[in-house]
């Protein structure tokens, strides 16, 4: 897009109204996931392996079958009669693999059939009656046991081209990148600093378990309400799952109650439609909190080894980090993601970077919010705070030093346009903070972050009315605000105020495909489309101008809101406000609409700097934040406290991860905490407030010049708050969660 | 297993249901009286999004059996509002921004009304420890305190 496209004054934009659905979500009556219900539906179950690994010698389900309030029962016979899409295979097979086990049970959790039942205590009831007969295998969970030679194997053949020779079988992906010569680099500094690091699963931990309510029938037509982060996606996939036509399966995306990358597969949405083909019937699907644990999206665990050189002068002269990640019993760890994200923020002459994805007995992993980004960042940026430590220089001036800024060839490759690293420091070293005292026992912690964004398919359409105010249609569902900001963007072309445009997030039978609401994409991309159709929508207004007045369209211009002529006949008519143009559109020529679709590919990086301040109780191991302090590049903030909302959001659940979270194992590897209790995410007694900083370094690649901002701010958090707490422990923590009896363990190793 | 028939009183309405033993207040309330506001986050009374108030008390519906309501009078996030004049916490949810999927916010809600009739001037450290059951995964709970303490200096000024 060229520059001379972009907006720089704003009237709507970068002010704060209140949210369109805000009324809705304070009373009640916002409908998620699984506040619908239809005539006649069913209640669906799942019955869950309890074993990690086993192979499924024999189902029997005849008991359930002739319950009666059973009205059907589906296993993965039922999804393997695809006669319309045969030999399902790729990503599609992998999820129905893990939608419904084929051969084997691969972990903990893992659905091997489901019932649908007059109601919902009668389903459960009726997963009882199903008689599964298993054989038990040897499992493993841990990413370092899952590569060594011994590993019981998850699935023969699961790797691909990219996996070295000699690899275990469980080594799916492989990825390498970098630039230079890292040798020569070490050879050249003054400090080398050497270590290795490990990570636990996180869950996304959304509080809203996956619901939803599918009908489809023996034509092949079907409906689905789901809360998901993208409609189109549980569209396509459920069609192939099933055998139908995409296009006969109309999906409406519910109310979210949180997805953070967790909601961007299908789950139990095939599950509710093969049951719903059986019945007859329309059946409705909600998981429990444990079911969320045990079998949908944790993230990666990961197993990280860094080598960075230093010069006594900060200057970073060779970086190098493999990196392990364990993405459960299926190709898609995103050890690629980690790897070239993990340097991304420096400018070096030799950097080297590898990725591992490894499979183990554990559920699939899903995106969790920067996929694969923090891990790394948590590694590299521990090893930089030993370093500054050990050289005794300031955290943030060797990070300016080395900050990577326009032109700067990234460690995974391209060279950076404009970026706003730099502005980040530069705010984070100014921000009183970063100079003010700490107490005994406290210790302040620093960290980068980086993450790609992404722009995906995209389409929007947008009708004006009759009295002059705009509905827009959008196809990326709103997990944090996002109809505000479209509407503040509409409302920035148009002319026309905030309060009369309502966005709907439209279903699939109403809008062209549009890519899920992830990569931090949809302020940026369904954004920029927002305005691109709102811009043709003014094309349009501006000809029923011209039509009236006489004379070219390209001597209208629109300003504020109206038709103004312009050049030769400037001041010639009195300007038309949308409004008389929309009253008279069914004689001038008929509706008023506008439409853009694209797939957009300037979502630019998007960069953050943390400072926090962390107290370590030496009697108890527990870790208290004390300050916390979240410097991003939004580019451009539409509405500025949705994008506070995002930095503090991904703060706190950064800090869940560094401190408390983990999906805890047990010898039979059977998941050990799969309830809120004992998964403790943050609650409000845990947190201080987070202090949010928006820096706006605009981004050339949107007309407003947005980045997105709902991703990088869980990149810094581990590593800041582990480089925090390692300076109040006087210990390097090296593994999270530092849990309180891991920081015992390191303080009593430390002596 | 035969239902139970239970008469009870929902945001002053007088309602009755057949419910079976098992059934929790929570599933009551949604699937027998059509009132999902309240959510089932966790069904272990550890996220709070079910929270209503039952004879003036906070509890987790999801912990309480629906044949418990029996004669009791219980107060949801449907019942917040009076009429068409939403109460001050919600209008001030909405204009801090202390949401942002809102699957939270019915139970944060339904907790903070309470605290605020037991206490009308926390401190910020009452606020965080009272609203500890309300798990919010999206905001970092910055936003929701501080809408829930100048609700809290609003209505003191107020009265």
């Amino acid at each position: 897009m060229a520059l001379d496209d972009r907006k720089s004054e704003f009237t709507f934009v970068g002010t704060r109204p209140d949210r369109p659905d805000g009324l809705d979500k304070v009373t009640g009556r916002a409908k998620f996931g699984a506040d619908m219900s239809a005539p006649g539906m069913l209640h669906g179950a799942i019955l869950r392996s309890p074993h990690a690994h086993a192979r499924i010698v024999k189902i029997d389900a005849s008991k359930a079958e002739a319950h009666k309030d059973v009205k059907a029962v589906v296993t993965r016979a039922d999804f393997a009669d695809v006669p319309f899409k045969p030999g399902l295979e790729g990503e599609f097979w992998n999820v129905l693999e893990n939608v419904m086990a084929g051969e084997k049970a691969l972990y903990d959790g893992h659905a091997v059939a489901a019932v649908a039942a007059t109601s919902a205590l009668a389903a459960r009831d009726a997963l009882k009656l199903i008689e599964v007969e298993y054989e038990v295998l040897p499992h493993v969970t841990d990413v370092d046991k899952a590569m060594a030679p011994d590993a019981p194997v998850i699935r023969e053949g699961a790797a691909d081209y990219s996996v070295p020779e000699g690899m275990h079988p469980n080594v799916v992906r492989y990825h390498e990148s970098g630039h230079g010569d890292v040798e020569a680099g070490f050879a050249e500094a003054d400090l080398v600093i050497e270590d290795s690091f490990v990570t636990e699963a996180t869950h996304q931990g959304y509080i809203e378990p996956h619901a939803c309510l599918g009908a489809l029938g023996g034509d092949g037509k079907g409906e689905l309400w789901c809360c998901t982060q993208g409609h189109w996606i549980v569209q396509k996939t459920c069609a192939a799952l099933l055998g139908i036509e995409t296009s006969q399966l109309r999906v409406t995306a519910s109310e979210i109650g949180g997805g953070f990358g967790g909601k961007t597969t299908v789950f139990i949405e095939p599950v509710a439609l093969a049951l719903s083909r059986k019945a007859n019937r329309p059946v409705k699907i909600v998981m429990s909190r444990s079911e969320v644990f045990r079998a949908t999206g944790p993230t990666s665990s990961a197993s990280m080894d860094i080598k960075i050189g230093m010069k006594k002068d900060g200057t970073i002269t060779a970086a190098e980090g493999i990196f392990r990640l364990q993405g459960g019993a299926f190709p898609g760890a995103p050890g690629d993601m980690t790897a070239m994200c993990a340097f991304a923020p420096y400018n070096l002459t030799n950097v080297r970077q590898v990725g591992y994805d490894v499979m183990a007995n554990r559920p699939k992993q899903a995106a969790y919010r920067a996929p694969g980004a923090p891990m790394g960042a948590f590694a590299v940026e521990s090893v930089l705070d030993e370093l500054c430590n050990q050289l005794g220089l300031d955290p943030v001036d060797v990070r300016l030093k080395n900050a990577a800024h326009e032109g700067t060839k990234a460690s995974y490759g391209p060279t950076y346009e404009r970026i706003g690293l730099v502005e980040t420091l530069e705010a984070a070293k100014a921000h009183p903070h970063y100079s003010a005292p700490l107490k005994p026992g406290q210790g302040r912690g620093i960290s980068c972050g980086f993450w790609f964004n992404h722009g995906g398919e995209t389409s929007v359409s947008l009708a004006l009315s009759e009295d002059g105010s705009a509905q827009v249609m959008v196809g990326t569902p709103d997990i944090g605000g996002s109809r505000a900001s479209m509407a503040l963007m509409a409302a920035e072309v148009l002319g026309i105020p905030y309060e009369n445009i309502r966005v709907t997030v439209a279903d699939t039978a109403s809008l062209g495909y549009n890519d899920v609401s992830h990569g931090s994409r949809v302020t940026y991309a369904s954004g920029l489309a927002t305005i691109k159709a709102a811009r043709h929508a003014v094309e349009k207004l501006c000809e029923r101008a011209a039509a009236k007045w006489g004379i070219p369209v390209d001597a209208v211009k629109w300003e504020d809101g109206c038709a103004v002529p312009s050049g030769p006949n400037a001041g010639d008519f009195d300007p038309i406000p949308l409004a008389d143009i929309t009253a008279d559109m069914g004689r001038t020529g008929g509706p008023i609409s506008g439409h853009f679709e694209a797939t957009p590919e300037g979502a630019g990086v998007s960069f953050g700097t943390h400072i926090v301040d962390a107290e370590v109780d030496p009697e108890t191991g527990k870790t208290s934040i004390t300050r916390y302090t979240v410097i991003q590049d939004a580019g451009k903030a539409i509405h500025p406290t949705y994008v506070e909302g995002q930095y503090q959001g991904g703060a706190a659940q950064g800090i869940g991860w560094a401190l408390n979270e983990e999906y805890i194992y047990g010898d039979d590897g059977r998941l050990q905490n799969s309830i809120f209790l004992d998964y403790r995410i943050p609650v409000a007694s845990d947190l201080p407030m987070i202090d949010t900083v928006i820096v706006e370094v605009p981004n050339p690649g949107h007309p407003f010049g947005v980045r997105g901002v709902g991703e990088t701010g869980i990149v810094p958090p581990l590593a800041a708050i582990a480089n925090a707490v390692s300076n109040a422990a006087g210990v390097r923590m090296r593994q999270l969660p530092m849990s309180p009896p891991r920081i015992l363990a390191a303080l009593k190793d430390n002596g | 297993m035969s239902k139970l028939h239970v008469s009870t009183t929902v945001n002053g309405d007088p309602v009755e249901y057949l419910c079976d033993p098992r059934e929790t207040l929570l599933d009551c309330l949604r699937d027998k009286l059509n009132l999902t506001g309240a959510k089932e986050g966790c069904g272990t009374g550890d996220c709070g999004a079910c929270s209503v108030t039952v004879d003036g008390r906070l509890v987790c519906s999801c912990l309480m059996l629906g044949v418990e309501a029996e004669g009791k009078e219980i107060e949801t996030v449907e019942g917040i509002a009076d009429g068409d004049v939403l109460h001050p916490l919600q209008k001030k949810m909405i204009e801090y921004a202390a949401l942002q999927c809102g699957i939270c916010t019915p139970g944060i809600l339904v907790a903070a009304k309470s605290l605020l009739e037991k206490n009308p001037n926390p401190t910020e450290e009452e606020t965080r420890y009272w609203l500890a059951g309300n798990l919010c995964r999206c905001t970092g709970y910055d936003k929701i305190i501080r809408a829930v303490m100048d609700t809290a200096a609003e209505m003191r000024e107020a009265s």
